[in-house]
């Protein structure tokens, strides 16, 4: 198989006549002496995604973007300009645009050195990997088994999407890499109605792998198990509580609260700005004993995971939170370079369009020895949500919510009726220190995540054992 | 971009969307569209008083939709060259070989197009340069840590974008538009440690010569933030809630959502079969205007071609209409209401359940003792069931007076409740959003806190 840096020449370089040989003159015209850093980052991205709606496989779709985006950094300074077209003209426009920001002087780039990288992911296109018809075949079974399994469900919506993302980085401290990125996912959604009372259901799931991976293993069927088994749960919810109580959460997804809580708060741009809760924190007792967090782009197949950030960097597994305590930041290599530290695979864009930033990748919580019968028989009263929506947080005073939209009561050590959606909120710095136990049965979510930043969203995963906080608010209406 | 080429850009974007049309026709679409788009900007953000980034947008891209009788095919491509064309069209077509006919499919009716095209006051380009925009940054910038309770600064961004968008169908229907949206945002830091907050606020305009002031921005910015230092927790407790103008429009926006046909023919809503039902109380008016000129969402025609029209959407509190565009029209049996793409300005009527039409002061006596929301955070709304929990912070509020900031704390309720339990509505209008409408003050919602 070729590597993904010929791929990435031939699909990228090669249509518009370029050459490594032309990347460099390119950073002759970007580099001066006070230009600290520069960078190309070269994107083709393939999608598709395909509907089945009223029992209808009704709409498909397809999309191509490809471009080049051009950055050059002058202390903390940032010029960027980018070009949908791959041209040697168009890339030297970009790179006087960008190179705006320092105005004298001229100096020129090291020479590219390619930058061997290990493939965690095939590199295939998905979208061609399956064909269209056994698409189709398969939104319609995932169709009939949904309405099959319950006579309320009265509406499905099933839709497959996938992407094929080729890169090719090159940056004036002589990085040359490239990463084709293959990713899909399908998604289940259902309506359930019983005695005039409406629900939904969603499941779904994907990776960095072929759908025939989600179909072959039954993954694919089984979210369209749990989207109808959510809906109907959902029928027989009752109010949530309101106020501050013990909360169990379940695993996988739940992980939602690492990243709300604690992720974006130990991204390196924020603490190097003094601008995070966590600022100025390093070494400082954040979690309770036991409590140790990692973000770990390295996971084979996963959807978080990548072989290099988006600044050729290799991703790696960085211990965030250790035992308790914060050992370390997520990085860029512009936030590493101006804070002294050393980039940790953590930079990552939107697309060529958009300029990097540090960004988590697979984040989760280390399992500890509890049996997750016992965190929830050890609970008087409380909430046990075990699915979740989505959550946002105020990085500067770390206040974070998190939305559960399936959740039950515990009541006097034993799960009961299960409460309606409902928003938790807590203190970042704060939540992880009332972690009283931690579950053996450490679980990464189905492949889902979305992470929003400065208008930019990337994929994300994120993994929890069962875990017991203390006490949290949770904002339901029942006092 | 400069005024006097836009015009020749949007001719060669329609040359463009009418070629397309021709060879998808071509290619056996018995009905196509096209949607192409051209735009650029520049964003400068400056921070502590230096530039921090410069960044220049240009992009373009068509979609196009065919049609093999009642099979759809989608397609699209931000890339323009002629092979990359070729090939979009090529993959539309391949995918309607394989989508299912679907009775509703198609574009919508030929006699609803739109074939008057006013001025709507949209395109006022704005010459800004590097240079001036970092003037400007700074401007704001300083003016906002000119306050000594700020202690660190996200920084000032300016942008000036301008967008040019050409809609055609294969019924002759070719429609352009070009519009331009400028802002300047401040985001500051008060207090140190775990005493820290932010806030901010923005100016979004279409015409820069509405901006205020750019150093009243950055003031405004250092005073919410300040505001917000030593906020408390409160007890849970019911109480009712007055939604700030910024964060109101949302409330709105979850009406739309739940009466817009997606959400009505898949039957995932709280307000089905609602049209001609009260659904706020009696003093609410709200009614859409596409003509409005210079409006954030202002246009002749729709997402499909269809003609827009000033139309209420409730009055006297009761549901005059959904929000539908062709497809999820004919899903319910229904005429389009021309909002494919969703609504053309919203304009909320202030007023009271009293008849007062009370400004923000008005409504801060009106409501008394509650809980003022300025902000909110998170996604805990279902649409499908009404309802509405979602993270909160803002003041709480005294005798008519605000009393101290209030943070970690959750607003919850259904949003039919909400909306039935509408007492006021202010006039202190924000105009920085298609949705037009003051601060809502709602009866009763359950707070939870500590």
């Amino acid at each position: 198989m070729d590597s993904p840096l010929a791929l990435a020449e031939r699909s990228l370089l090669a249509p518009g006549g370029l050459s490594t040989h032309d990347l460099e003159r390119v950073f002759s015209r970007v580099m001066a002496p006070s230009i600290d850093a520069a960078d190309l980052y070269f994107q083709h991205s393939r999608s598709e995604s395909w509907v089945l709606e009223d029992g209808i496989v009704r709409d498909g779709s397809h999309s191509i973007e490809q471009g080049v985006g051009v950055r050059a950094v002058s202390g903390d300074k940032t010029g960027f300009a980018y070009s949908d077209d791959i041209v040697l003209p168009q890339l030297l426009e970009a790179a006087g645009a960008a190179r705006a920001i320092a105005r004298d002087g001229n100096g020129a780039g090291k020479p590219l050195s390619i930058r061997g990288t290990r493939a965690l992911y095939p590199a295939d296109d998905p979208i061609d990997g399956l064909d269209n018809a056994a698409k189709i075949a398969l939104l319609r079974e995932l169709d009939a088994l949904a309405r099959s399994l319950d006579p309320r469900i009265k509406q499905v919506i099933v839709s497959v999407n996938a992407t094929h993302d080729s890169v090719l980085v090159a940056a004036a401290d002589g990085t040359l890499a490239a990463d084709v990125r293959p990713l899909t996912r399908v998604n289940v959604q259902v309506i359930a109605e019983s005695n005039g009372r409406r629900e939904s259901g969603y499941s779904g799931g994907g990776g960095r792998c072929a759908y025939r991976e989600l179909i072959d293993s039954g993954r694919a069927h089984a979210w369209a198990r749990e989207a109808v088994r959510q809906a109907l749960v959902n029928l027989d919810a009752v109010d949530a509580p309101a106020g501050s109580m013990e909360v169990v959460l379940g695993p996988g997804w739940p992980g939602i609260l690492l990243h709300e809580a604690i992720g974006h708060g130990l991204e390196g741009d924020f603490n190097r700005k003094g601008t995070s809760a966590f600022a100025g924190r390093m070494g400082d007792k954040v979690a309770a004993d036991g409590v140790t967090v990692v973000d770990d782009g390295t996971l084979p197949g996963r959807r978080g995971s990548l072989s290099i950030d988006d600044e050729g960097t290799p991703t790696h597994c960085t211990t965030l939170i250790e035992d308790g305590r914060l050992v370390s930041y997520m990085q860029d290599k512009h936030n590493a370079r101006l804070m002294g530290m050393a980039p940790t695979g953590n930079g990552r864009r939107e697309s060529f369009a958009h300029l990097p930033m540090p960004r988590m990748t697979n984040t989760y919580m280390l399992a500890g020895q509890r049996d997750p019968q016992e965190i929830i028989a050890s609970v008087e009263r409380g909430l046990y949500a075990v699915n979740f929506g989505g959550g946002q947080v105020d990085i500067t005073n770390g206040k974070f919510v998190f939305s559960a939209n399936e959740a039950y009561l515990i009541e006097h050590g034993k799960v009961t009726r299960p409460v309606k959606g409902a928003t938790l909120i807590g203190s970042g710095p704060d939540v992880l220190t009332r972690v009283a136990m931690i579950g053996n049965d450490l679980a990464l979510d189905e492949g889902v995540g979305v992470c929003g930043k400065e208008g930019q969203s990337v994929p994300v995963g994120v993994g929890m054992p069962t875990i017991k906080v203390t006490a949290m608010t949770v904002g339901g209406t029942a006092a | 971009m400069t005024a006097d080429d836009s015009a020749a850009e949007l001719d060669r974007l329609a040359e463009l969307a009418e070629d397309v049309i021709r060879r998808a026709r071509a290619a056996g679409a018995s009905q196509a569209d096209v949607a192409a788009s051209v735009s650029s900007g520049l964003a400068v953000n400056v921070r502590l008083g230096e530039v921090e980034t410069v960044e220049r947008n240009r992009d373009r891209g068509f979609g196009l939709t065919v049609y093999f009788g009642q099979r759809k095919g989608s397609a699209s491509t931000a890339d323009l060259k002629p092979a990359s064309i070729e090939a979009t069209i090529a993959q539309a077509c391949a995918i309607a070989r394989y989508t299912e006919p679907d009775p509703c499919a198609g574009l919508a009716d030929a006699e609803l197009m739109q074939k008057d095209f006013p001025d709507l006051d949209l395109w006022h380009p704005w010459q800004l340069d590097v240079d001036r925009a970092i003037e400007i940054g700074r401007e704001v910038e300083a003016a906002g840590r000119a306050n000594t309770a700020i202690t660190n600064s996200e920084g000032a961004s300016v942008q000036g974008g301008d967008a040019l968008g050409v809609y055609a169908n294969s019924h002759g229907f070719v429609g352009r538009e070009r519009g331009t949206h400028h802002s300047i945002s401040c985001s500051l830091i008060a207090g140190k440690g775990d005493a820290m907050q932010r806030d901010g606020w923005y100016e979004y305009v279409r015409d820069a010569r509405g901006f205020p002031a750019f150093a009243a921005i950055g003031r405004k910015a250092a005073e919410r933030t300040q505001a917000r230092l030593d906020a408390r927790r409160l007890a849970t407790r019911e109480c009712p809630v007055l939604f700030a103008p910024e964060v109101a429009r949302s409330l709105w926006g979850h009406l739309l959502a739940a009466v817009s046909g997606g959400s009505l023919y898949r039957r995932a809503s709280f307000l089905l079969d609602h049209a001609g039902k009260t659904v706020l109380p009696a003093f609410v008016d709200i009614v859409e205007k596409p003509f409005l000129p210079g409006g954030h969402a202002s246009a002749a025609f729709d997402g499909e071609g269809v003609a827009t029209r000033e139309s209420s959407l409730v009055e006297r509190g009761v549901l005059q209409r959904y929000v539908l565009g062709s497809y999820s029209a004919r899903k319910l049996g229904l005429q389009t209401t021309g909002n494919a793409g969703g609504v053309h300005n919203l304009v909320v009527a202030p007023g009271s359940v009293d008849g007062a039409v009370p400004g923000f002061e008005a409504l801060l006596r009106k409501m008394g003792t509650g809980l003022l929301v300025t902000e909110l955070i998170g996604q805990g709304v279902s649409i499908v069931t009404g309802d509405y929990s979602r993270g909160a912070a803002g003041f709480w509020v005294e005798h008519g007076k605000v009393a101290y900031p209030v943070q970690e704390i959750t607003i919850a309720g259904n949003l039919r409740d909400i909306f039935m339990d509408v007492q006021a509505i202010g006039s202190d209008v924000d105009p920085r959003s298609s949705i037009l409408t003051g601060s809502v003050l709602v009866g009763m919602m359950t707070v939870a806190g500590e």
